[in-house]
């Protein structure tokens, strides 16, 4: 997977222009991914970017990687396809909040937990960009949108809190202008051996006029300093808790990794125990099929 | 012979009835079994019903010959079907009831439960002493009995083997001493083959997925579709490949599509409900041209409807369902050879023509096990999608005159593009501009234009201008088999075509065979005729319906009438 000759950031993006508004929240993470790529040497060919539906999800497009735009909140079970049956081929995984924690919510805590080697990255902008601002499953509480004018009856969900509970191996946060964390973010979870999730609030100043960059920046915090054992999982999900976004502050780095064994590398040991081989004599498994 | 074993789900019945089929496949005879399960774990009437001949059996048969009944349910679920010269073998002294005394109907009460429970001391060996009461009063072979009772029990220790053994004994030992065979049904000895496997459906889509390369499956446990799953998560690690229970069937046709998208060969296995669950990443994967095999392993329907049981009711879902315009290729498959040799079919047709193609099954080929000659793997052609072989720049949707375009896999230097739910160009780019839609849209259908021409002859037997034609497809196609050969006894003029290929409809093969015959039928187990109404929309044939759908396959006897009623 490594290369001799390094990629630029630059070298990373197509020739598609991104279509994104101007000022949205998603070019910084577009240029975030491209930059950690470059220092990490990821070769374009070997590496898959699977994305579902939503204004984030175009991101493949932009990327001289190979891509996957697929269904609206689908891009997971897809993208644990690709690793599980190519187990070589770098995966990641893009999209918006409502691809995967409302549609696709089903998904997240399986890729999770089983571990699958994969990274998503998911641009939270706590609204449905693509479909014009309705609700989103990261919506604060009384958020007015296009669906809940008089206000959302609904209680949001936790992404960081989520990820850590359905067992994802790496979880951390980020915010879509601070590149050169998420950047960094991006590099750690691309060394990770694991599922790693990322959450990246990533504003939508087009459709969403209350979680806007100017709302988020005083109230940042990056956790390292008060949470400098990363594999302390039950400080990690306190902090996901009592920090949570509308508490105050808002934290951002690096939750919580563990290792433990992936998916991909029990699937190896059942085929050795099962003396596996590319060349099989499948005449011997009909044998088994005489009466 | 046809001999039916029927008690309480969870008593013995499908072992025995298991153990009597493959004791007599092991002899050399051939053996078709058929069977329904209660929707319950425990309890509930289950059903075994075995055919025995020296020759090729085609269908499970009208009815039974003979009857073994657990108990009094089982008895009155069959009393009505027990007919002059049939024969009862029942429960008694000792059992839960007394059976009616039927004109011409042949009774040997056999006290199992009396057997089993009072002089053994095992009350779970009812059906071994059931068991050795039929082999010794229908000639079943007795080394091949036992030797199966040695291998099935070994792990359970010689204790076991031993009571299993005597149970058996005890069984044929009561008949030989109390009862006085006055029927006329044996099982002939025959000369033992090498070269015959017996598997049920279910085990021939895996083994078939399995020669044809496939390495990557992916379902979520649905009835009766979970045995394909269960048989390749034992044997595909063996080839290197990889069976996930995925979190629901979107999940598992994701993942599946995930695979393909890589370069592997890949399928999932399902029933309708995981079917409905398919239909917008099955129009993905049309519409991002990936090759794929879905297994629908059909049951009654709609909604949760007959789990257990049979219908030939999701033909229009995987025809038709989904939203826009998209190829897919349906099959249908009516015996365990065609489970083994239409799943390999279904790999070369996707891989051929980039597109999901889907294998339509059903509840009673699931289960069912056949003997079958041995495939011959020399003989079997495996068809690979057409690979990008590099050089200039690469145009994935490359607008071709059949409309294939060559495929590039990740990791393939120069290869890349995005595989896209969007309408797109000829390099994966999102293009929606009316002339692009049209032309992707035929490019794609065109794929599959002359999919007829290109597929293998659909079979016809039978009198050239008859007066009656049937057009079956699926599981009925076995009973019409039957049905055509007694009526070519009785000398009536009767063709049959039997289709496999079911949509794109083969509409020249069944315009030409329509026009040979007076009037065409169409059987099928569902309430809507679907097959009927798709021959009468696309190849302009108005066809006689008969439906039945009660969860049950066509007997011969039914179609035998039909006919007969028809022709009239
Ligand atoms: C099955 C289905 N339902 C609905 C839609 C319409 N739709 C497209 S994107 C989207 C939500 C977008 O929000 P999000 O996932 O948060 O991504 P964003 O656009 O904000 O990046 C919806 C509802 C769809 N494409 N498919
Ligand atoms: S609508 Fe919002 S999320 Fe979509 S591109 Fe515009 S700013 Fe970004």
């Amino acid at each position: 997977m490594e290369i001799s000759q390094p990629l630029k950031p630059k070298d990373y993006k197509s020739d598609v222009p991104p279509i994104w508004c101007a000022g949205c929240g998603d070019y910084g993470v577009l240029a975030s991914l491209t930059m950690a790529f470059s220092q990490n040497n990821v070769k374009p060919s070997d590496t898959v970017l699977v994305s579902g539906i939503g204004c984030s999800s175009r991101l493949p497009y932009f990327v001289t990687t190979f891509g996957m735009h697929t269904c609206h909140g689908r891009a997971l079970p897809i993208a644990t396809g690709i690793k599980l049956a190519k187990p070589d081929l770098r995966v990641v995984v893009v999209g918006g909040d409502g691809d995967h924690f409302s549609i696709g919510g089903g998904h997240l805590p399986h890729a999770a937990r089983k571990n699958i080697d994969l990274l998503l990255i998911v641009m939270d902008n706590s609204i449905y960009g693509l479909t014009k601002g309705q609700v989103s499953p990261t919506s604060r509480p009384g958020m007015a949108t296009t669906t809940t004018p008089y206000g959302s009856p609904d209680v949001p969900v936790n992404p960081v809190a989520y990820a850590l509970v359905y067992g994802a191996s790496f979880v951390a946060q980020s915010f879509s202008s601070n590149t050169k964390l998420t950047t960094d973010l991006i590099g750690k979870a691309l060394n990770h051996k694991g599922f790693a999730f990322i959450n990246v609030i990533s504003p939508c100043p087009t459709f969403n006029k209350v979680d806007t960059f100017e709302y988020y920046k005083p109230l940042l915090k990056n956790i390292d300093e008060i949470h400098p054992d990363k594999g302390d999982k039950v400080k990690a999900l306190s902090l996901a808790i009592t920090m949570g976004r509308n508490n105050g502050e808002v934290p951002i780095g690096l939750f919580y990794q563990e290792e433990r064994p992936t998916y991909v590398e029990m699937i190896q040991e059942i085929k050795i125990r099962n003396k596996g081989t590319d060349h099989p004599e499948l005449g011997r498994i009909m044998d088994i099929l005489r009466p | 012979m046809v001999i039916r074993v029927g008690g309480e789900g969870g008593e013995g019945v499908i072992s025995t009835g298991d153990m009597l089929a493959q004791a007599s496949a092991r002899a050399g005879l051939e053996v078709l079994t058929f069977r329904t399960f209660p929707a319950e774990i425990k309890g509930g009437y289950a059903m075994y019903q075995l055919r025995v001949s020296t020759e090729k059996i085609l269908s499970q048969g009208d009815t039974f010959h003979v009857c073994v009944v657990f108990n009094g349910e089982a008895y009155e679920m069959n009393k009505d079907l027990l007919a002059p010269g049939t024969v009862l073998v029942y429960d008694s002294p000792g059992g839960d009831f007394q059976p009616e005394a039927t004109e011409g109907v042949i009774q040997y009460p056999v006290p199992m439960t009396k057997i089993s429970k009072v002089d053994l001391g095992s009350p779970i060996s009812k059906n071994m002493v059931a068991l050795g009461a039929v082999m010794q009063l229908f000639s079943f072979p007795v080394d091949s009995l036992k030797d199966l009772i040695k291998a099935k029990f070994k792990k359970k220790g010689e204790s076991v083997v031993e009571m299993n053994l005597r149970a058996l004994e005890a069984g044929a030992e009561y008949v030989r001493s109390h009862l006085k065979k006055v029927d006329r049904f044996y099982v002939q000895p025959a000369q033992p083959r090498e070269d015959r496997i017996m598997l049920s459906g279910n085990e021939a889509i895996g083994l078939g997925a399995l020669v044809a390369g496939c390495r990557f499956f992916s379902c979520y446990p649905i009835t009766p579709a979970t045995d394909i799953a269960n048989w390749l998560s034992r044997h595909l690690p063996k080839v290197n490949g990889v069976v996930v229970q995925a979190e629901d069937e979107i999940a598992s046709l994701g993942q599946v599509i995930g695979a393909t998208f890589a370069g592997v060969k890949a399928m999932t296995g399902t029933s309708g409900p995981g079917l409905d669950l398919m239909v917008e990443l099955l129009g993905f994967a049309s519409m991002a041209e990936l090759p794929l095999v879905i297994a629908d392993v059909q049951r009654g329907g709609p909604s949760t409807g007959l789990p257990t049981k049979s219908e030939q009711s999701d033909l229009f879902l995987a025809a038709k369902g989904g939203h826009g315009d998209f190829p897919r290729i349906v099959l249908a498959a009516a015996t365990i050879e065609d489970c083994f040799y239409l799943t390999i079919e279904a790999f070369n047709l996707a891989e051929r023509y980039q597109i999901p193609v889907i294998l339509l099954s059903d509840g009673a080929l699931a289960s069912r096990t056949e003997k079958i000659k041995r495939p011959d793997l020399s003989k079997i052609r495996i068809i690979n999608r057409e690979a990008y072989s590099g050089g200039g720049e690469y145009q994935r949707y490359a607008v071709t005159e059949t409309g294939v375009s060559p495929v590039s896999i990740p990791g393939q230097d120069g290869g890349r593009y995005i595989a896209t739910g969007l309408e797109h160009s000829e390099t994966a780019a999102p293009k929606y501009s009316p002339d692009y839609h049209e032309k992707m849209t035929e490019k794609r259908f065109r794929k599959i234009a002359a999919l007829e021409d290109e597929s293998p002859e659909t079979e016809c037997e039978g009198d050239k201008d008859g007066d009656l034609g049937i057009i079956s497809w699926g599981l009925t196609q076995c009973a019409v088999r039957e049905a055509m050969k007694e009526c070519a006894d009785r000398g009536l003029r009767v063709r049959a075509l039997y289709p496999k290929l079911v949509f794109p409809v083969p509409v020249k093969a069944i315009q030409r065979f329509a026009s040979t015959v007076k009037k065409v039928l169409i059987p099928e187990l569902n309430y809507q005729g679907q097959f009927a109404e798709l021959v009468a929309v696309h190849a302009g044939v108005n066809a006689i319906r008969f439906n039945l759908y009660g969860g049950l396959p066509f007997t011969p006897a039914q179609i035998r009438e039909k006919i007969t009623e028809v022709i009239k």
